[in-house]
């Protein structure tokens, strides 16, 4: 197994550099760091020096790939592609444009996008998967039916109104938490309660949904039957038997975002004032901080290979048939 | 711009002369019905073809959200079809046009275009939502709700605003019934349509047509979903949001469809080096989280479009290239399940018999992979067109809300949002724009959703037999 996950993190560095590719193209080769400075600098301040001056502070003012100005190994280290895109696999990210550390401003951010990350992931998992059992004991019954036909409703409803709604009603009528804002410690849960509550809200009719899909394509199989035949109560089966091989593509659509929770909520953050990393990202867009958006690109690709090879793992914990090698 | 300069009629006086304008997207929509009519007509001639698309038919719930459907698709098509008048005041014998550009849905609901207020009113309302200082004859300077220039301004006395709703509503309702009932009387005599399927959608199509006439009655002389923040018809701005949602959520699959099916289809049956260069793309792009991903895309297209503002005749056209992008961009971050899909579905084709033999009687690889396999995955395509559908329109208020959206001078639900959002501190609670988009996003959602769901219970023989089996 060791073999394996250190053969998947060697497959990892191309993809990463895929990435890092992709991303440098996107920043400075579509456009050129004087088009970014243009439009950065509004139409009445550009100026050839303006933009210069812009360009060295951010330290874009050089040759993309080769610096033929500069001898030895500096040729190559020298460049845009190799102090902005490059340095990132040491997790090296720069500095914002308001001059501070993004490297640091990420290990503030985690802590509070996690507080909410978190508990809307595990909580929301407990009341997916039970509600979809609950829908698949009822089976092609009108309770079923209605549990399906109020999955359809909810999930047609738009994420923003959740929030948008779920704000105006707890915190502006009932005055039960505060509508936005975030402290440290144990007075963090007045603030993240509605949040989490939301969140898992907004994720219930599609989730339970797809996990009734599974239930029910496990209950069609022989072992079912047989453990029916045998004499097992209904609820039995259903518990030990199918959600313990449903496991397998539970598990397929699960693990892989738990290391994407640090990375928080756009909407959410952004929504109740939490000064998570999603925020940051928000922030960062309509700032128009490319630094910023480019390091959060390369930290969400980093935590979604993480992400799969967790899952590998996961497998092997669940299905004793799966062995990684 | 894909611009046909055709000159409108110019002896039909200034009023008639207009010149059509066909933007990006317009052309792209075009396409979009062509593409659709030629497949409809080609399934129609094939009974295998055609047994699926029974299947949905006979699925009562489906039909009806089909008809629901096919509304906002008309709403849409109309307001595509766009052209700009020629100003009134000719100069010196060269026609000048108005950079506004209009479209047909536009003329069609006039007035609801033209009548905007000084700023927000209720639905109903008769007076704006703010007081302000007015002056009467006899030069008294008092503070109230000013009367509203067109919500209601044929009534004398601000007491028969109910009754005059309700009456309305009623001649309207009925009128549109009538002509429901009508139109159902003329079709059930040509089409013998089984027992099961024709009374959800009668009913539907009753509601439907009753509601249309009540509103498009009422609409004439009211607000009848109030008034935004610059007076504008919140009615007039979620009907033409329809436009921006239909395209998003087309389109964008449509784009880079060819791309996945090349893909996904080349990937299975080559195998070997090629299948580890498509999937080495493809684990690329999916492994930048797709937010990500659109915003910087989107970022690096608003520096572009910025810096090059010559490319662009009118505002409209520079909104909606952006909208064109927009498509393009989410449609990059989408394809890649789709292509994955692909490439499983071949992988396991390419072992079948049929194919074997194929190989084995010397066809060449090409027309393996576009008379056998092509056909054989066109049912994930199809699912995978309209189960994306609605989370696309979904995601277009989310992206617009988190600034990298379609362009803020673009009618769409996610600016309408946006701006409704921004007034939800106002005390009283300016809730209806909010509302009214809402609204209108649930019920295309809801109604994409259930037909997608018909058509994939149709289409995909997997998930027939285990519901059979349950």
């Amino acid at each position: 197994m060791i073999a394996y996950l250190i053969r998947r993190i060697l497959y990892a560095v191309p993809i990463l550099i895929g990435v890092n590719l992709l991303t440098f193209a996107l920043f400075f080769v579509v456009n050129t760091p004087d088009d970014m400075a243009r439009m950065q600098l509004g139409i009445k301040r550009v100026t050839p020096e303006a933009i210069e001056k812009w360009k060295q502070q951010r330290g874009y003012d050089k040759p993309l790939f080769v610096n033929s100005a500069v001898g030895g190994t500096d040729k190559l280290t020298d460049t845009i592609f190799w102090q902005k895109s490059a340095s990132m696999f040491v997790f090296d990210f720069g500095y914002s444009d308001d001059g501070r550390s993004i490297g640091r401003e990420i290990a503030k951010r985690m802590g509070p996008s996690l507080a909410i990350a978190l508990p809307t992931f595990l909580i929301g998992l407990i009341v997916y998967v039970s509600f979809a059992l609950l829908m698949t004991l009822f089976r092609a019954t009108a309770l079923d039916m209605a549990g399906v036909a109020l999955c359809v409703l909810l999930m047609s409803i738009s994420g923003l109104f959740y929030i948008i709604g779920g704000q105006f009603v707890v915190s502006k009528l009932w005055h039960l938490v505060p509508i936005s804002g975030y402290a440290g410690g144990a007075d963090s849960f007045k603030f993240v309660v509605l949040p989490i509550l939301i969140g898992i809200a907004g994720g219930v009719g599609s989730s339970s949904r797809w996990y009734r899909t599974i239930f029910l394509e496990e209950i069609g199989k022989d072992y079912v039957r047989t453990a029916r035949a045998k004499g097992l109560s209904e609820l039995r089966v259903l518990f030990t038997h199918v959600l313990k091989n449903a496991m397998i593509p539970i598990l397929t659509g699960v693990v892989v975002v738990i290391p994407l929770l640090f990375m928080g909520s756009l909407l959410t953050e952004s929504f109740f004032g939490i000064p998570g990393l999603g925020s940051y990202t928000i922030d960062a867009i309509n700032a128009q901080d490319f630094s910023v958006v480019r390091a959060m690109v390369f930290l969400g690709s980093v935590l979604y290979i993480v992400g799969l090879i967790l899952t590998d793992v996961s497998y092997t914990v669940v299905d004793p048939r799966v062995r990684l090698q | 711009m894909l611009d046909s300069r055709l000159r409108g009629n110019d002896e039909g006086g200034c009023l008639m002369s207009f010149m059509p304008v066909v933007l990006w997207s317009d052309a792209l929509v075009f396409l979009l019905l062509a593409a659709g009519i030629a497949a409809a007509w080609y399934v129609r001639r094939r009974e295998h073809l055609l047994l699926p698309w029974q299947r949905v038919a006979h699925n009562s719930v489906a039909m009806a959200s089909l008809l629901v459907l096919s509304l906002f698709l008309a709403v849409g098509l109309l307001d595509t079809l766009h052209f700009r008048m020629a100003l009134p005041q000719a100069n010196g014998g060269e026609k000048v046009y108005s950079s506004e550009v209009l479209s047909v849905f536009d003329k069609l609901v006039g007035p609801l275009r033209t009548h905007t207020e000084k700023t927000y009113s209720e639905p109903f309302a008769l007076t704006l939502y703010a007081k302000e200082s007015m002056t009467d004859a006899q030069g008294n300077v008092a503070r109230d709700y000013p009367r509203l220039q067109y919500g209601g301004a044929h009534l004398s006395d601000a007491s028969q605003r109910v009754e005059d709703i309700w009456k309305r509503a009623l001649a309207g309702g009925g009128l549109g019934l009538l002509v429901g009932l009508l139109s159902f009387y003329l079709t059930h005599r040509k089409l013998h349509c089984a027992s099961g399927c024709d009374r959800a959608v009668s009913i539907a199509t009753l509601i439907l047509t009753t509601l249309i006439g009540a509103i498009a009655n009422l609409a004439a002389v009211y607000h009848v979903l109030g008034t935004d923040k610059v007076g504008q018809d919140v009615l007039y701005l979620s009907l033409k949001s329809i436009r921006t949602g239909l395209i998003i959520g087309t389109v964008t699959t449509l784009v880079t469809l060819p791309l996945a099916l090349f893909l996904g289809v080349a990937a299975g049956y080559f195998r070997g080096w090629v299948d580890d260069v498509i999937q080495y793309v493809y684990t690329v792009l999916s492994s930048i989280p797709s937010v990500l991903l659109i915003a910087a895309a989107v970022l690096m297209m608003q520096v572009t479009i910025d810096t090059h503002p010559q490319w662009f005749d009118t505002a409209a056209s520079r909104a909606d290239l952006r909208l064109v992008f927009l498509c393009l961009i989410l449609g990059m971050t989408s394809w890649t399940g789709l292509c994955r899909l692909l490439r499983g579905e071949t992988l396991k084709l390419r072992e079948m018999e049929y194919i074997q033999a194929a190989q084995s009687f010397g066809v060449s690889s090409l027309r393996i992979l576009t008379r056998h396999i092509m056909p054989n995955v066109m049912h994930i395509i199809l699912i995978a067109l309209v189960m994306d559908f609605s989370a696309l329109v979904l995601a277009e208020a989310v992206l617009s809300y988190v600034g990298v959206g379609v362009d803020p001078s673009m009618i769409s639900f996610g600016t309408m949002i946006n701006a409704a959002r921004l007034e939800m501190g106002r005390e009283p609670m300016v809730w209806w724009a909010l509302a009214a988009a809402f609204g209108f996003m649930l019920v295309l959602v809801l109604a994409a959703n259930l037909f997608a769901d018909a058509v994939r219970d149709a289409f995909d023989p997997r998930l027939n037999r285990t519901e059979s089996k349950a």
